[in-house]
């Protein structure tokens, strides 16, 4: 018998309020099921709702209508059995890197040798060995985001929400990260739902992709791209290229609707 | 060193100046005594306690009211930032208290607390209480919703929020605020001294000049003038070294 899933959503509506305007239906009866140490992938075109999606499973914003529940329990607000990954980092500016790292650990009333340790290994495993003492304005944009994603798992979060995390970086450090983080995640092998945009870095990256259609957010269709990811000529091997271009087809409809919206 | 008395050296031109035209009468010198007769004026002062006594009690007044102001200040610029109900509250009440002359209401305070301390501590605090309170709300309310997400994640509570990731990110804001406000407390200071007071540097500033002693007025002047600086300079390298993380880059 199959595991049950870890995470389910389930029938999930949420009316987006923008501060002035109309309310919007952001993400209309969305459910999904992640399984434990699966890596995830929500893509769609911007403003279809996949970060709602993230920040409701985070427990950031109130659950309206339907149901979501991790090992069983509904979430009630956010905790750190999830750790969370933004965009823009969300580092603690006033806090050193090792300050960040050890934020999480403080608040778990870890001992202080104990996290003393845990957090350099951290820190080690991300590569930042050397800027421990280092402020976040010191740090290149994919330093930083080494640094938020030492934070995240030194806290030992069973699930990791990635909310677009190499979104902000140049292609070459997004290109390193990414492999960065596959090493990481083969390693440590935790629940992964990684929004993206990114039609490559999605299958580059993870075990099934949650295709999204545009406003209001529904899942069209997920795709299974389980494949050996330690292929060093990943992007030339077949069942890449196809699987990218399957998704690709998929999502264009959909670019296309969310762009005539906008200009609407 | 060198930079500084530099810096500086108009100061001293303009001290020359000062002792240049008493000396040779180009102005009057009961407008303007020469500055080595407001220093000598000034070293009797000090001498015969009479400064220090007067310093005494203004530099209680002015800490008292501004200390209270940062404290209660910073708790209700941060409170309506952060709860609607109290925004709701206080928001109208600091807009129409905002533009008023603080020091009208100097009879105010004086009718409610007397002569003494307790005035002039109240009138300092309601007037530097409000760039406290708004530099306060204005950094709170910035503080960043993924850094507050970011550490309700972690395992903070809310209250512990509000103290590890609001408290920080409100500080820049907030400490200009104070600056602001330290600014005001010697305005209301001196002039509520001068108004009604039996001691304080705005009453030996007034009872000196009633008394024709000019160059000892100018000396008691001269003192608030370099308390005044004294404590922006020293306020400001409290700020620098608070907000280290802000300027290593």
């Amino acid at each position: 018998m199959q595991e049950p899933a870890q995470i389910v959503v389930d029938h999930i509506s949420h009316l987006y309020r923008p501060p002035r305007g109309r309310e919007v239906l952001a993400l209309d009866a969305v459910s999904l099921e992640v399984r434990r140490s699966e890596f995830i992938a929500l893509l769609g075109p911007s403003g279809c709702g996949k970060s709602t999606l993230l920040y409701l499973i985070g427990g950031f914003l109130p659950v309206e209508k339907g149901d979501i529940r991790i090992d069983g329990k509904a979430v009630a607000g956010p905790g750190p059995d999830r750790g969370i990954v933004f965009q823009h980092f969300a580092l603690f500016p006033w806090k050193t890197v090792r300050g960040n790292v050890l934020y999480g650990l403080e608040r778990q009333g870890m001992p202080k040798a104990e996290r003393e340790k845990r957090a350099m290994e951290y820190i080690e495993l991300v590569g930042l060995h050397g800027f421990e003492d280092s402020y976040p304005s010191q740090l290149s944009g994919g330093m930083k985001q080494r640094a938020a994603i030492a934070r995240t798992l030194a806290f030992d979060p069973k699930i990791l929400l990635m909310d677009e995390p190499f979104g902000a970086l140049d292609a070459q450090t997004r290109g390193l990260m990414q492999m960065e983080l596959l090493r990481i995640w083969q390693r440590t092998p935790k629940t992964v739902i990684f929004v993206t945009h990114d039609v490559q870095e999605a299958v580059l990256l993870s075990d099934r992709v949650a295709v999204m259609t545009a406003r209001p957010g529904r899942i069209k269709t997920i795709v299974d791209t389980k494949f050996d990811k330690n292929d060093p000529d990943i992007f030339k091997n077949k069942f890449f290229v196809e699987k990218v271009d399957e998704i690709w087809n998929l999502v264009k409809d959909e670019a296309i609707k969310a762009q005539g919206k906008r200009s609407a | 060193m060198i930079k500084t008395l530099i810096r500086y050296l108009p100061l001293l031109i303009l001290a020359l100046v000062w002792e240049m035209a008493a000396r040779f009468e180009w102005v009057s010198t009961t407008a303007l005594p020469p500055l080595s007769d407001v220093v000598r004026a000034w070293i009797e002062l000090m001498v015969d306690g009479e400064l220090l006594r007067n310093s005494a009690s203004s530099l209680y007044r002015i800490s008292g009211g501004l200390g209270l102001s940062i404290v209660v200040g910073t708790i209700l610029g941060i409170g309506m930032a952060w709860w609607k109900p109290v925004n709701v509250l206080l928001a109208p009440i600091v807009e129409v208290f905002y533009p008023v002359p603080k020091s009208a209401l100097i009879p105010v305070t004086v009718i409610w607390l007397g002569f003494g301390d307790g005035s002039k501590i109240l009138l300092i605090f309601l007037g530097c209480m409000v760039p406290v309170t708004i530099g306060a709300f204005n950094g709170a309310r910035a503080s960043e919703q993924v850094m507050v997400w970011s550490a309700r994640s972690m395992g903070a509570s809310k209250l512990r929020v509000l103290w590890d990731v609001v408290m920080p990110g409100a500080m820049p804001e907030l400490l200009n605020g104070i600056r602001t406000a330290l600014a005001l407390s010697f305005i209301l200071l001196v002039s509520s001294e001068l108004i009604v007071a039996q001691k304080g540097f705005g009453y030996l500033i007034g009872s000196l000049g009633a008394g024709g002693s000019y160059d000892a007025m100018y000396a008691v002047v001269l003192t608030v003038a370099f308390l005044g600086f004294a404590a922006d300079r020293a306020y400001l390298e409290i700020v620098r070294r608070t907000l280290a993380w802000r300027s290593v880059a």
